[in-house]
This record gives structure tokens, sequence and C-alpha cells, in this order.
């Protein structure tokens, strides 16, 4: 076993010292009948070279971006990642250290953690982020809670369509509490207002949006806002990051709390995982808010250093009182975002956004001119948008796929969503790529 | 201190390049001026060079598994084979979208399928899912199936869930969070669960018992069968937090035990890195009777093709976006691949070894609060030292001066001063004799020199932090 270092004769030698004649005789604690008799049925040891190409195998039966043009979205998106955000995660100093703890050999990690704070403030408009939770989908679970311990109302309203997964997630994560859940949705995807109006009250704990919507479509975000807030609801924004080059900051709009799939700030698509929860608040709630967070302090010395601070809200001290029960963040994913938007800086993630904008849009107006295909709907959207079409999507799907395109995503799989095909467009894909998909597209004209 | 990444940023200077501009498309005619962002956008300006400088530097600052020992108790601390990395970056995992039919994810649903074997023959149970992201979310998602399983039973006035005093903070959040109340099972004088109190509160009002097993002590529940007659016997269900799985591997089986649930840490048992705090992933394992309330979507195998099933009533529903924390799901099959039934018990028994080496050099100087042989981590306190003016805290702190992670402190509560020590199997013997040597040492020095405790660590890239001042002056963003 090349991962374990002691040999036969070290491990005699250390029994010796021990005291014992045997292995045995350190776990006569363990009652005789639960203790497994014989080996695992697992396989054999592998060399590394064949776990490798075991590994591989699995690896190329795969369909991945790597080989087909991805047009899948849904939260997940196909960017541009800068190399140099690969060469800092495989630095071992971050890879392979453990939560910040003991400040003082932890600098690196939380430094980092404060730099990706102030950078998250920064895009959101939002006062104080953490350092960050599991995915899209807790971040959005973890803000109900929240907004469910600070005012101890238990009715959360969806304005407009949320993605599934998130409304899924939420609903799992949220079935031991008393929580009731509402959803206004207009004919064509976005909020319905009107009933929104209507429905929010002083029960009312959080009035839930996601900008663009799952369909792409911007929600109108400052009546939605207005409506919360009148009745002291708090106002709960899941942003798509990128968006936020050239959508106005939810700080700005009065969002109470920002949330966001992390995704799209240079991670990898990994078939879901692992990703990062974006989590930002305005300043009066931090004192229950979820998730680690690092924090300026001096040392010994008056120089500055930084520490995980806040730490009574949380499990380890808390424990039956915390308000979350989330331990771990996803430093690896934070950190990747944070060199993400330090190497896209203040102009990158404004182009990113417009490249994605400007071809999203072409694709689109390409799509409205093949008879039988038409969109949700003609409201502004940003980079994604889901196509009526005259076959269902699952056909189109599978013939693209023979083109080496993945074409979108099938809604008619989301029991919660309208029928169509989804289309995402990333600033990798290029006007031929594009071109391609309309080729395709095409063979299915009405 | 190093300069702040923002206060590095000079205007102009850029780390990107992007495609061009291909489509004749302009933000501003298309999307209502209200929706466009007016306020700036005042992230860094750097070049890649500079990066790249930035993030070496902060690397330099920390310590890591690469660098030494990190006898962090029950957080299991061992090296993290460089196979895991190879095989997790292959672009056949890396850039395949999760949204992807099934039959376009064979690859990725044969491996999981897979793991999921694996674990749960390691765990000697017929279920599992491998959805949670972390060990706490594990915990929950498992919660959350015993509510379901006694709601489907019409029991719904099962509403605590016991713990023992010893338990990791996450087992009384989670079970709260999931909709309990937690009730207190007292340790008695060998460490172990107490089974008359226990006796005591159990009830029909009990859905379940969380047990980490061995404990947060290092000590295996020798009363385990008892105990988990006593819960079933009372119509409730077992939780076993696996939080200290490296001790059992091949050894003793949860199921074998008849725990109803299990959580795994992939990030600790099977060699996946830390990254620095996550990601993480917390698959977990059940009983028979928990298979029908799993969360969906289950990877099932039908005529020799993989999907997701999605088709299940009874599912307490998804716990994650997608399917887990795939990554590291690639990372720990990786391992377990290499290592293979032989090398699992091979695991085992060696941080076992090693604990009670350590244990074997420690007993005498400092105080062991249930002295017995232990499974793959110990506790010792250091109430003694105490005496001399200088506390667990104290002792951590020097341990960083002599290049060692410092072990966890302050816990378990229940014993004074604690440090609970857990070395992993992947130290050699020279290491671990290394770190005792240091121990014993670090003793006498604060007998004889109370300062080089007291005003630890003198070596380290800062001195010791204020943590009071970080939380009265809250300043969590650079502005």
């Amino acid at each position: 076993m090349p991962f374990i270092s002691n040999t036969s004769e070290d491990r005699a030698e250390m029994l010796k010292e021990i005291g014992v004649s045997s292995f045995e005789e350190l776990i006569q604690s363990i009652p005789e009948e639960v203790r497994l008799k014989g080996l695992l049925n697992l396989p054999e040891a592998m060399s590394e070279y064949d776990v490798v190409k075991e590994l591989t195998n699995y690896a190329k039966k795969n369909k991945s971006a790597d080989t087909y043009t991805c047009f899948l979205g849904g939260g997940v998106y196909d960017h541009f990642i800068p190399s140099i955000v690969g060469s800092v995660l495989e630095k071992p100093e971050f890879k392979t250290a453990y939560t910040p703890y003991q400040a003082e050999v932890s600098q690196g990690t939380l430094q980092a953690m404060y730099e990706y704070q102030s950078m998250i403030c920064q895009l959101s408009g939002m006062d104080v982020s953490n350092a960050s939770m599991y995915d899209g989908a807790s971040s959005l679970a973890e803000a109900c809670l929240l907004a469910n311990a600070q005012n101890r109302r238990t009715e959360f309203i969806f304005a407009g369509s949320i993605n599934p997964n998130y409304l899924n997630v939420i609903e799992t994560v949220c079935q031991g509490k008393d929580f009731t859940f509402k959803s206004f949705v207009a004919e064509d995807g976005t909020c319905d207002l009107a009933g929104l109006s209507a429905a929010v009250t002083e029960t009312t704990s959080a009035v839930i949006v996601q900008q663009p919507n799952v369909y792409g479509n911007l929600e109108d975000v400052y009546e939605i806002e207005k409506i919360a807030h009148s009745k002291k609801a708090l106002f709960v924004v899941a942003a798509a990051p990128i968006s936020l080059g050239i959508l106005e900051a939810p700080g700005k709009y009065n969002a109470d709390i920002l949330v966001a799939e992390g995704q799209s700030l240079g991670l990898n698509m990994n078939y879901g995982g692992p990703y990062l929860g974006v989590f930002a608040i305005k300043n009066d709630l931090v004192r229950k808010m979820p998730g680690r967070v690092a924090g300026v302090t001096q040392d010994l010395d008056g120089k500055r250093g930084f520490v995980l601070t806040l730490q009574t809200r949380e499990q380890q001290i808390k424990r039956e009182k915390a308000t979350s029960n989330i331990c771990s963040n996803q430093g690896l994913m934070m950190l990747a975002s944070a060199v993400y938007m330090t190497a896209m800086g203040k102009q990158g993630i404004k182009e990113v956004a417009e490249r994605c904008f400007e071809a999203a849009h072409y694709l689109a107006d390409q799509i409205k001119k093949i008879k039988g295909f038409s969109l949700l709907n003609d409201k502004p959207f940003f980079m994604e948008f889901l196509v009526k079409t005259p076959v269902p999507a699952a056909k189109i799907i599978e013939e693209a796929e023979k083109e080496g395109i993945l074409a979108g995503i099938d809604t008619s799989r989301f029991a919660e969503c309208k029928e169509g095909l989804l289309i995402a467009v990333t600033e990798k894909r290029t006007k031929e790529e594009i071109d391609k998909l309309i080729d395709v597209l095409k063979t299915f004209a009405s | 201190m190093e300069k702040l990444i923002l206060e590095k940023s000079k205007a102009g200077r850029k780390g990107y390049t992007l495609p061009k501009k291909q489509f004749d498309y302009c933000v501003s005619e298309h999307i209502p001026e209200k929706y466009l962002r007016k306020s700036e956008l005042n992230l860094p300006e750097l070049c890649e060079g500079d990066i790249s400088r930035h993030y070496t530097k902060l690397a330099h600052l920390n310590y890591s598994i690469e660098e030494g020992l990190y006898p962090l108790g029950s957080c299991t601390m061992k090296y993290n084979p460089k196979v895991n990395e190879k095989t997790s970056s292959l672009a056949g995992f890396t850039e395949l979208h999760p949204c992807i039919g099934d039959e376009s994810a064979q690859g990725a649903l044969e491996l999981m399928f897979n793991l999921g074997n694996c674990l749960k023959e390691i765990c000697g149970m017929p279920g599992a899912s491998l959805q949670p992201s972390a060990g706490s979310n594990g915990e929950f998602t498992g919660i959350l199936t015993f509510r379901a399983y006694h709601l489907a039973n019409g029991d719904s006035k099962r509403t605590k869930i016991l713990i023992p005093d010893s338990a990791h903070g996450t087992n009384p959040a989670s079970a709260v969070i999931a909709g309990f109340k937690t009730v207190n099972v007292k340790s008695n004088d060998k460490g172990r669960i107490d089974l008359e109190d226990l006796k005591s509160k159990c009830g029909d009002d009990v859905a379940g018992f969380m047990v980490t097993n061995p404990s947060t002590l290092g000590l295996f529940e020798t009363e385990i069968v008892e105990i988990e007659q006593l819960i079933h016997g009372c119509g409730g269900l077992m939780y076993m937090d696996g939080a200290n799985l490296n001790a059992l591997l091949g050894i003793a089986r949860p199921g074998d035990m008849k725990f109803d649930c299990v959580h795994m840490n992939l990030h600790k048992t099977f060699s996946t890195p830390h990254g620095g705090g996550g990601p993480g992933s917390g698959p977990i394992c059940v009983s028979e009777k928990l298979v029908p309330f799993l969360p969906k979507p289950q990877i099932v195998k039908e005529n020799g093709k993989f999907k997701l099933n999605y088709d299940l009533p009874q599912s307490i529903g998804k716990i994650h976006s997608f399917y887990g924390n795939f990554g590291v799901l690639v990372r720990a099959l990786t391992y377990i691949y290499m290592c293979g039934a032989e090398g699992m018990r091979r695991i085992s028994e060696n941080a076992i070894i090693s604990a009670n080496y350590i244990l074997s050099k420690l007993k005498d100087e400092y105080e062991i609060p249930h002295y017995e042989y232990c499974m793959h981590e110990f506790v010792l306190s250091c109430d003694r030292q105490k005496e001399h003016g200088f506390n667990a805290k104290d002792i951590a702190k020097r341990l960083l001066d002599y290049g060692y992670h410092a072990p966890t402190i302050y816990f378990p509560l229940i014993v004074r001063e604690a440090m609970l020590i857990e070395p992993t199997e992947t130290e050699t013997l020279e290491a671990l004799r290394g770190f005792s040597e240091t121990m014993l040492k670090i003793s006498q020095e604060g007998k004889e020199n109370l300062e080089l405790l007291t005003k630890a660590p003198f070596e380290t890239p800062v001195r010791r932090l204020d943590d009071a001042l970080a939380a009265r002056n809250l300043n969590l963003a650079w502005k």
C-alpha cells in the first residue's frame, strides 16, 4: 500500500513499545459479535496505472463539453476559465489544508476568504458575504432558514419562475419546519405581480425572486422589492453572478439576502459539483448569518491578520441553538472563484456578460425566424431563453447530439416548468457553432 | 503581512483575454435602462504574473498535510494521494454538464453506482445516497429519513432525538433543523454512553439516537449491542456519525451493529483533500427499512444501462442541486480501488496503532481521563499543565513553533482542557516519535519558562491573533 508508511517491522516495533503482543489486543473493546469475519467484498487493490485506466474508461463514456458544443445551462454554464485558476487550485498548501481554526498557520486561506468576501460584496452590492455554502440551492434554503430566524414568520413566496432544483432542495431542507410556500407565475413565466401584491402579508417571511429567472428573463425586481418590503418581509434575490457584470447589483435595489450558484465564477461543471453557494446579506442580519466568515484582527505585535470570526453563531459552539447545521464551506471552490474574479477583474466580468448576451441574442433572433419555433415570450433576457419547439425538445436534443451539439435542456422533465428547449449561450460559443445549431433546428421547421 | 489583492490593484492592468466580439448587439438596446448596472464594479486589476505571485505568497502562509503531521482529532487528516487529483481532473468528468441525459453520462453514472456499492459493502448496509455535500449534510439527510420513516408509519409522536454529551456540535444542530428536539445522554466514568441514563430517556417519543462510534473520546462503544436493543426496543432508529470510520474499515461495520443510517466523510476516511474547509462529501448508507426514503434520484442499472430514477414516491426529496459533489466522489472511488479490501483493513489497523503509540508515550506526562487502549484517536487533558499556568491552547500554539499542526482542542466538551489527537495511518514511526517527544518537551518548557507557552507562537507568519478584537470590531470586507 503506497499510502501507508509503516512496514511490518515498524508495526512490530510500535506494538512492542505500546506493550502488546498483537494488534488484536488493541481492539478488545469491540464486542466479538459485531466484528467483521474475513475481508470486505471489494475489488483487490489495483496499481496506479490500472486505476487511471479504469477511471479513464468511465470518463470516455461521457459526452462532455470537452468534445461536444455545449448549449446547456439551468444555473450551470460552460464559461471559459483562465489557466491561473487551475494553477492556484493545484497548490497543495491550499488544497490539503484543513479549515483554518489555527489561524497563525492558516493566514493564506483566511486572507483568501476575506478577499473572496470583499469581492462578492463588490459584485453584489451587499454589505457582508460569508465564505460560501454548498451550492446555489443550499444557499437559497439557508436564506429561508435565516429569514425565519429573523422575523419568526413561516410563509415564503416565490415571485416568478425559480430553478426547480432549488425548489426541490428547499422543500427537502425545510420539511421539518412548519413552512408554507406559494408561487406567483404569470403565463409568460415571469412574476404575476398582481397576484404577488395581493398575497404578501404580515405573515410572509420572505419574497424570493430569481434574476434572471429560470427561463433567462428579467423579473421586475423593483416592483417585487416594494411589495416585499411594504409588509416587512425580507427580499431574497437569487442572482446569476456573471449577469452582474451588466445588471444592477442586488444590494442597490435593497435585497436583504443575495444568493447565487457560484459555478459560473471559474468552476468546472463537474457533473453537478463541487460548486459554490454564494451567500451575502445586509449588515443587520450578520449575527444570524450561516456559514464561516473571516474577519480582520491583530496579532500580539499589532500586525494585521485574519481569523474565523463570529464563531459563536456556529454549531460547534451553539449546538442545538445554531441557526444552521452547516459546518464546512466550499473552501477550495471559494478560492477558485476568488482567483477568477481577480483575473477577470473590473472589466472582465462585464465583457464576459456582454459576449454571452450578444451571442444569445443572435441565436434567439435566428431561431425566431425558423418556422414552427418561437420564444416563450418577448421579455428582456440575458444569456438563456426558452424555445417552444414544433417537435418534442427531446427529439431535437437527440438529433443535435449526433452532430456533436448539446442543444439545451428539455424542460418537460421538470414538473414545475413550462415545456420547451432551454438554451444558454456563453462567451465560448463561436458564430460557426451557433450556426450549426441553427442548421439542426431548421431540419425541424414546420 | 501580505497586502490584500485589492490593495495591489492598479487601473488598466489586465489578467485575462476573451474571444472577440462577434455579433453586433448592444445591451442597452435590448434591456431597459433600469435593470442595467450603474454601480461601480471594483474588482481588482492585475496582470497574470502578479496574481500568481499573490497566491503563491498566500500559499506560503499556510500549513498543510503536505508540510507535516496534522493530528486533528476527529478530522482524519491523512495524506491525499496524487492519483485522486489525476482521475478527478479527466475532462470527461470535469467538462460534463449535470443536465445532460442519462444516456450521455453513462460513465459518470457507472462510477457513482460502483462507489455506492463499495460504500454499502464497507458499511454492511443495503442502501446508499451520494448526494449529501458534507458530514453535517449527511447527518441532516439521515435524520430526515428517520422522520419520513416514522411519519410513514403514522407515528407522529416521535419528536426527540437522543444525543450523547460527547457528540459533535453538528449532531444537535442537524436534528433541530430537521424538526426535532434533542435530549442529552450522559457519559459514564468509562467515557461510554451511560446505559442507565439512556434507559431513562427511551420511550415512544424517541425518533432515534445519534451515536459517534468510536466516540469522540476515541473509544469504541463496548455496549453497542445493548444500546441498539434499547433504542430499537422503544421503536427508535439508530444513527451513526461516521466521522470516525477510519478506525473501523474492514474491522467492524455499522450494519452489523444494526445501525439504520451512517454518514461517511469522504474528505476524512477516503482521502479526498480538505481544501481549507471544503468541498466535503457526506454520503449515507441505510438499513432496509430506510431505503424507500433515501433522497432522489437514485442510480439504478437496467438492462446494462445506468439511469437516474426519480420515481420514488416516499423519498425525502433532493438534498443537492444535482447528484452530490461528483468531483469528490471520483477521488473516493479512486482511493478505494487503489487500496482494495486488504488495504482497507490495513488503513484502520495502522491508524489504531499510530494513535496507541502516541498515547503510550504521553500517558505519564499528561492526564488521560479514561485510560485504556484507544481506537484511531485519543483524548488527553492538560489539567495538570494548567496548574503550572499554561493550558491546552498554549500547548497547541507552541506546537506550531515546532512545525506541527495542533490537535483539536477543547473538544469533546466533557473533558477539561481537552486535546484530541488523531495521527492517521499515513504518518511514519519517525514522525509519530518526533511529535510525541515534542509534546513532552513542551510540557517541560511550560514548567520552566511559562512565557514560551503563553506567548506562543513565535515562529509563525503572525503571532497569536486576537479573536475577541475581530468579533468586537467586525471587519468582514475591504472597502
